[in-house]
């Protein structure tokens, strides 16, 4: 922000009351909403907010666009209207209380319920549909954001196997338990009769087999899908480990022999399953995250009929060449040419550009602007699955498909674990019956118990219990982890490839300084822009405190704002000489006050505060680091000297940046590409491993396989950092569980396994892998 | 022995009656939301009269 002295009467530095952003010195609010949403809550006699909060509220961003609640509203027959909203804005647990307190006042509320993990809200009331508008203002005054949304059109099928794999683990657990029990019994009860260690077999097959194939039913399910894929996953010899335990216990228990197992293939179960449930969760908030564009596709679109009526009808229901109509500040649902209507264009969803564009009849739009400017009439060109933005969807999720080709770890491992694993066990039964001559029963008593100690239970759980740790220390410091993956491809970069706008600098516009511009002519500006909602009126009008809003002001769409013979706006608008001005720099606004005197406001986009810091310490780390940017030549080279990259492109398309990856690629190096916008969603997922800011466009958000939040770049290295000691914790998890097997092996051909001895080292090997995975403690970047 | 007849039954029924608990507060979707319920329970105060 461009320093006024003259203006500023104290010196101190301030806080926001309510979003804690830095204020201009001696005011309470950084913004006019921020202000209205404190003074609400303080109106509601709420601010005990204040004091519960744990986290500073999100600055109330009103952008305008009007979402139509009512006919989203289920109205059951008893009378009951539920509405399912997507709250923006929930930072803390304090904001759920503030909300639900709101709604708990109202007398025909019935229910409000804010689910903090995936930020959505359910509220019924009893009454009419209509409503529904009132009640989302109440809350809306507070600062938060809402929209509707139809659960059904979201993915439940995620939601029901984490269930599933909670269900089973609750039974596992159960079981495992109880039999544990009856077990110890056994094994410590050397003068027991045959008959009450017959009885405690009993029961414990009794409990134990049922158990084991309901809780076994995930491992099942995904070894039965990997074998029809002629692919061999960890769950295979899981999977033929318990139910060989599972069926040989049966036996020794029927013909009441020593070796009944029951307890080890319980623990083993209930163990893998709670890795596997944690594992989920700690990508399931990633994925709420996804889900938020698939609510935003749903919204209804105005159709004009033949006969001129306006109808609201499912984007599903539009064909192309309707006529569509699109209110002030309503989201585009289809792909179109416009017909009528001068406007502003809001495309950070599609492009991730922060400034608005200018649109005239004839223009294209695209599913996912917002018209921020004056009603429009379409005629639509491509609707539901045609439209770019599920296009883009598309391209992202074939990209995300060849992703999934890399192998994992665990799966290398896996690979070469379980011929090896099966083809001991074959040899230790065919050595027993063949070359020692024992009975078959006994040699198969031996070849089992080779299977069962060999269970790959620690190693099941080695990387799971990595990652979960890892997770959780990467959303402490704001960076959400959607792929499973994602932790051992980050590991491997060499090379860090960084887009410029958005990601390495804040992605919306500041005033640049400049010295020849009068005082006065820039307080009148801002008075001036004050009365926009345009970005860089905005940028103008926060640069003076107290700003009076002048009245009168009349705001041309795409163009600028007058106020009698004062203009504001592009250079056509206030007709500035293109040979006298030299040529834009970057955005800019130009004012006349009516005589002829033209002043320019030039607006920068500032690098984030700690973009340099980062980047040269990533270099210290030995990581290239290179700069691919679409924007213009002269300022790209100007950020990457500003910022000691060497190595920079400029004017580089999707395609180009794409291809630019896959050169890098092709050179051997392993690509982390940080990107924010639509034209990065390609490269971001064509790259190794990639990385998108919260604040970026939702498609490259759902492109990328990690989103950081937070104002600075710092979480690049953090995540770096966690990945590579998340990949030691790994290497030295499946050393560990592989020698373990290596000293049991031995022990189970020769026939000394024992099951106290089979629990044991079941159980300690497992422990040992999960303590090992909680020394991934707190990042050197954070630390130093 | 006998005591055994008596108590293996016990601890199974009341072992069963926690997975029962559990499968019930599943099924009632208490698992939905593990970190608004952690907070939740400090904010203690009466909800106003409906």
């Amino acid at each position: 922000m461009a320093p006024l002295d003259d203006l500023s009467t104290q010196t101190a530095a301030a806080t926001c009351l309510h979003c804690a952003a830095p204020t201009a010195p001696g005011a309470r609010f950084c913004c006019t909403g921020c202000e209205g949403a404190y003074e609400a809550v303080k109106g509601l006699g709420l601010d005990a907010f204040y004091a519960r909060r744990t986290a500073p509220s999100a600055k109330p961003q009103d952008d305008g666009v009007i979402q139509d609640y009512v006919s989203r509203v289920s109205v059951s027959p008893e009378g009951v209207a539920t509405l399912h909203l997507m709250v923006e804005g929930i930072t803390c647990a304090a904001c759920v209380w503030l909300i639900e307190s709101v709604y708990a006042r109202e007398s025909d509320v019935l229910d409000a319920r804010v689910n903090l993990s995936t930020g959505r809200l359910v509220l019924k009331w009893k009454g009419d549909a209509a409503r529904a508008d009132a009640l989302v203002a109440l809350a809306g005054k507070l600062g938060f954001r809402f929209v509707p949304f139809d659960p059904s059109c979201l993915t439940r099928a995620g939601d029901a196997e984490e269930r599933d794999l909670l269900r089973a683990t609750g039974v596992a657990g159960f079981a495992a338990g109880n039999v544990m029990m009856l077990s110890l019994a056994v094994w410590v009860g050397s003068d027991m009769g045959p008959a009450t260690k017959d009885l405690l077999h009993w029961v414990s097959a009794l409990i134990g087999l049922p158990c084991i194939f309901f809780a076994g039913l995930p491992f099942y399910r995904s070894a039965i899908g990997a074998l029809r894929a002629g692919r061999v996953n960890m769950d295979v010899p899981i999977a033929v480990g318990i139910t060989m335990t599972a069926a040989m216990s049966l036996s020794e228990t029927i013909r009441s022999g020593p070796y009944a197992y029951f307890d080890a293939a319980l623990t083993l179960l209930f163990f893998l399953l709670a890795g596997r449930y944690l594992d989920r969760r700690a990508r399931g908030k990633a994925r709420a995250t996804a889900e938020h564009l698939l609510a935003l596709r749903a919204a209804p679109v105005t159709v004009i009929d033949p006969e001129g009526r306006a109808r609201a009808i499912p984007v599903d229901a539009v064909r192309a060449g309707d006529f569509v109509q699109v209110a002030a500040g309503e989201r585009i649902g289809v792909d179109g040419e416009i017909l009528s209507g001068v406007t502003d264009l809001d495309t950070s969803l599609v492009t991730g550009e922060s400034l608005p564009r200018g649109a005239k009849p004839g223009d294209a739009v695209f599913a996912g602007m917002i018209n921020l400017g004056a009603p429009l009439r379409l005629r639509a060109t491509a609707t539901g699955e045609n439209t770019l933005l599920a296009e883009i969807v598309r391209l992202v999720e074939a990209a995300e498909g060849g992703r999934s080709r890399f192998v994992a770890i665990s799966e290398r491992v896996t690979r070469l674990y379980a011929p090896v694993v099966h083809v001991t066990a074959l040899a230790t039964f065919l050595g027993w019956y063949f070359l020692i001559g024992v009975d078959w029963q006994v040699a198969m008593l031996y070849a089992v118990a080779t299977l069962i100690i060999t269970c790959p239970c620690a190693l099941g759980l080695a990387v799971p219990s990595v990652q979960v740790v890892a997770s959780g220390r990467l959303l402490k410091s704001g960076v959400l982890l959607k792929n499973a993956t994602a932790l051992e491809r980050l590991a491997q970069i060499d090379t860090i490839v960084f887009d410029k706008t958005g990601t390495l600098t804040q992605g919306r516009p500041v005033l640049a300084d400049d010295p020849a511009r009068a005082k006065d002519d820039h307080r009148f500006a801002a008075s001036m822009a004050a009365a926009s909602r345009h970005p860089l009126s905005r940028a103008l009008a926060a640069t003076i405190r107290d700003v009076s809003i002048a009245t009168g002001v009349v705001e041309h769409p795409g163009q600028g704002l007058t106020l009698g013979a004062a203009k504001l706006g592009s250079r056509a608008f206030v007709r500035v000489d293109d040979v006298l001005a030299g040529p834009a720099t970057g955005p800019e606004l130009w004012l006349d006050r009516g005589d002829g005197r033209k002043v320019r406001f030039a607006f920068e986009d500032a690098p984030r505060d700690d973009a340099s810091e980062t980047v040269a310490r990533l270099m210290r780390e030995g990581f290239a680091v290179e700069l691919l940017s679409g924007d213009r030549h002269e300022t790209v080279r100007d950020m990457a000297s500003a910022l000691g990259i060497a190595e920079w492109r400029a004017e580089a398309n999707p395609a180009a940046k794409a291809a630019r990856l896959a050169e890098l690629a092709a050179s051997g190096r392993n690509v982390l590409m940080v990107g924010d916008g639509l034209n990065d969603a390609p490269a971001l997922a064509a790259a190794h491993a990639s990385l998108s800011p919260a604040t970026g466009a939702d498609v490259a958000q759902v492109a990328a396989d990690a989103v950081f939040q937070g104002a600075g770049l710092a979480a690049v290295g953090e995540l770096l950092d966690v990945a590579r000691r998340a990949r030691e914790l790994v290497r030295q998890n499946i050393v560990a569980s592989i020698v373990y097997n290596a000293l049991a092996v031995p022990a189970a051909v020769l026939g000394y396994v024992t099951p106290p001895l089979a629990a044991f080292l079941m159980s300690s090997s497992s422990i040992y892998v999960v303590v090992n995975a909680l020394r991934l403690g707190r990042s050197r970047w954070t630390r130093s | 022995m006998d005591t055994l007849l008596i108590l293996i039954p016990a601890a199974l029924v009341a072992s069963l009656l926690a997975l029962a608990a559990f499968l019930w507060s599943l099924r009632s979707g208490q698992y939905e939301d593990l970190d608004g319920a952690a907070s939740r329970i400090l904010f203690d105060d009466e909800k106003p009269k409906r």
